[in-house]
Order: C-alpha cells, then sequence, then structure tokens
C-alpha cells in the first residue's frame, strides 16, 4: 500500500485520477460488492434495453432511424458468427454472441466516452464496467459454460471423446485448455481496457488540453476491437467444442 | 528491509511489461510487412487482409497485456507490501 500512497500525486488533477484498486463497496449480507461496477453495468444494460426498444416499437417495413442501426447491428452479429461457427450451426449462439459483443462494445465505450469522472463517489470512482476484473472473469465464464454446453448438447457423453482424440499423451493439455481459456479472455479484456484509461490518465497528468486526444481516440478503437476479439473468440470456442478436432472443420 | 520490497516491485513491474513487448513487436512487425506484401501482390484483397490483420494484432498485443496486468498487481494490488 505504500507503493499506492507514493503515487497520490496523481489525485492532485481532478480529471486525472487513478484509483486502481480502491473500491465503493455495497454491504450485501456477507459479500461486499463493488457498486461503482454495478451502477456502471446497470446504465449500460439499460442503454442497450432503451436501443431495442426504441427499435421494436414502431416496425417499418423500411427500416429508418434507431430501427436501422440496430438491424444493422444484428446484421453485423450474425455475420460475425456465421463466419465463425459455420452456415449450419450458428443461429442459436446468435444471442448468446451479440450480448457478449454488444454489452462490452457498449462498456468499453461508456469508459471511454461519458465524462463519469463528474459524479464523485465517497470512494473509488465511475469507470467502464470491464475495466473490473470481476466482470471480466464473469463475462469468461459463462463462455466457458456455453461452449461446455454446446459440446454436451450436440455430443453427449462423448464431448469427452475430445480431451483424448488425438492421442492421450496430449490429455493433461487439453484439460490445461480449458483453465487458460477464461484466463486469457478475461485477463486480455481487462488489461486492454485498464491500460487504456491508465495511459490516458498519465497523459493527462502531463499535459491536460488536446494532446491525449489521439490517445483516446486509439483507446476508442482498441475497445472496439477488444469487444470484436471476445465475441470472435467466444463464437472460436463454441465452434470448437461443436465440433471437436474433427474431419469436417474444412467444409464451410 | 521494508523499503526493499517498494524497489523490487516496481522493477519487476518495468521488467514485466518491458520483457513482455519484445515477443509481440517481433510478432506484430513480422504480421504487418506479411500483410503489406499481400496487399502489395493483391490490391483488391485489402479489405480483407486488413481486417484479419487487425484481429491477430490484437491478439498478439494481448500477450503484452498480460505482462502489464502482472505489472499492475506488482504496482496496486501487491501481496508482498503488507
Amino acid at each position: 500500500m505504500e507503493i499506492l500512497n507514493s503515487l497520490s500525486v496523481f489525485n492532485s488533477f481532478p480529471l486525472a485520477e487513478l484509483e486502481v484498486g480502491q473500491h465503493f463497496y455495497w454491504e450485501i449480507g456477507n459479500y461486499s460488492i463493488h457498486g461503482q461496477v454495478f451502477l456502471t453495468s446497470w446504465f449500460v444494460i439499460g442503454l442497450l434495453v432503451l436501443a431495442s426498444l426504441a427499435a421494436i416499437i414502431n416496425v417499418q417495413k423500411v427500416p429508418r432511424g434507431m430501427q436501422n442501426m440496430m438491424e444493422y447491428a444484428l446484421e453485423f452479429i450474425r455475420d460475425l458468427a456465421k463466419s465463425q461457427l459455420g452456415e449450419k450451426e450458428y443461429r442459436p449462439w446468435v444471442p448468446f454472441i451479440g450480448t457478449l459483443f454488444l454489452f462490452i462494445f457498449v462498456s468499453n465505450w461508456s469508459g471511454a466516452l461519458l465524462p463519469w469522472k463528474i459524479i464523485s463517489l465517497p470512494e473509488g470512482e465511475l469507470a467502464a464496467p470491464t475495466n473490473d476484473i470481476n466482470t471480466t472473469v464473469a463475462l469468461a465464464l459463462l463462455t466457458s459454460i456455453a461452449y461446455f454446453y454446446a459440446g454436451f448438447k450436440k455430443k453427449g457423453l462423448g464431448y469427452f471423446a475430445k480431451y483424448i482424440e488425438p492421442t492421450p499423451v496430449l490429455l493433461p493439455i487439453a484439460i490445461l485448455e480449458d483453465f487458460t481459456k477464461p484466463l486469457s479472455l478475461s485477463f486480455r479484456l481487462f488489461g486492454n481496457i485498464l491500460a487504456d484509461e491508465l495511459v490516458v490518465a498519465v497523459l493527462v497528468l502531463l499535459v491536460p488540453l488536446f494532446v491525449p486526444l489521439p490517445v483516446m481516440a486509439l483507446g476508442l478503437f482498441t475497445s472496439a476491437i477488444q469487444a470484436l476479439v471476445f465475441a470472435t473468440l467466444a463464437g472460436a470456442y463454441i465452434h470448437e467444442a461443436l465440433e471437436g478436432h474433427g474431419d469436417e472443420e474444412h467444409e464451410e | 528491509m521494508d523499503q526493499l520490497i517498494p524497489a523490487a516491485s516496481v522493477i519487476a513491474a518495468a521488467l514485466a511489461v518491458g520483457l513482455a513487448a519484445i515477443g509481440p513487436g517481433i510478432g506484430q512487425g513480422n504480421a504487418s510487412g506479411q500483410a503489406v506484401a499481400g496487399i502489395a501482390r493483391q490490391p483488391e484483397a485489402e479489405g480483407k487482409i486488413r481486417g484479419t490483420l487487425l484481429l491477430t494484432l490484437a491478439f498478439m498485443e494481448s500477450l503484452t497485456i498480460y505482462g502489464l496486468v502482472v505489472s499492475l498487481v506488482l504496482l496496486f494490488a501487491n501481496p508482498f507490501a503488507g
């Protein structure tokens, strides 16, 4: 904690606060939860629900405005799922992959675009929900559950054959893979978003005006790419569970 | 003794992210070079190559990010700083 205190110079400038590891705790029962993550997550969820409602409230044959945008988003997600899962099996997984993509995308951009810092909390600060490791771990574990479900639903217990498929020698590595997948998914997203915010905060501390703008633009770009990467990888893992290391992988 | 742990943590954090940047740097350079060569050879495939390139660059970048996560843990959530 001494290291953290020595960095308290960061707190002297109001827009460049660095409060990694400080949270706005809520006590619910025996658990203490990170309130700032919940607040921003609810905001993101509310935004998405409102956008969806605005899109379907008055459905036209020729889409305009919000409906047009949401149809574009749906088409994008469908193409993403189709390119990963293949023509035959992508359909049931569009909602899952789309939810992941939209939630992560809107969270990342809300952290980068909205001036959360003007709302001050007693402790910690509002930022993108995805810069808390718990959020990204939850999303990554959801992905793990999803691909196990996909594999079991398709092949039943024969799903376990994939662990010893080429040769049983690789069994430990195949088991290890199930742990490294959520680990790398969650660390990738968490690290990228937190790194973006840290770089912007440090630059704002050094030069408050105009100079951080290109880095902010780069941050927007990487945030969008990371949402895409997360959704793509979720699709790829599900596809792997559906197909195994089998022969029909080149059919697409 | 009290000063040793912060000093070692800061050095370790710098080394973690610095060393983690070497490999992905080489890899990203290779990938980008090959992509440019591919575009020069087949300019009509530029859109497809660019999309794939950005995705692969993000994957490589995440390796550096793992090092960054380690250094962030050392700086802000150090388990040894008592």
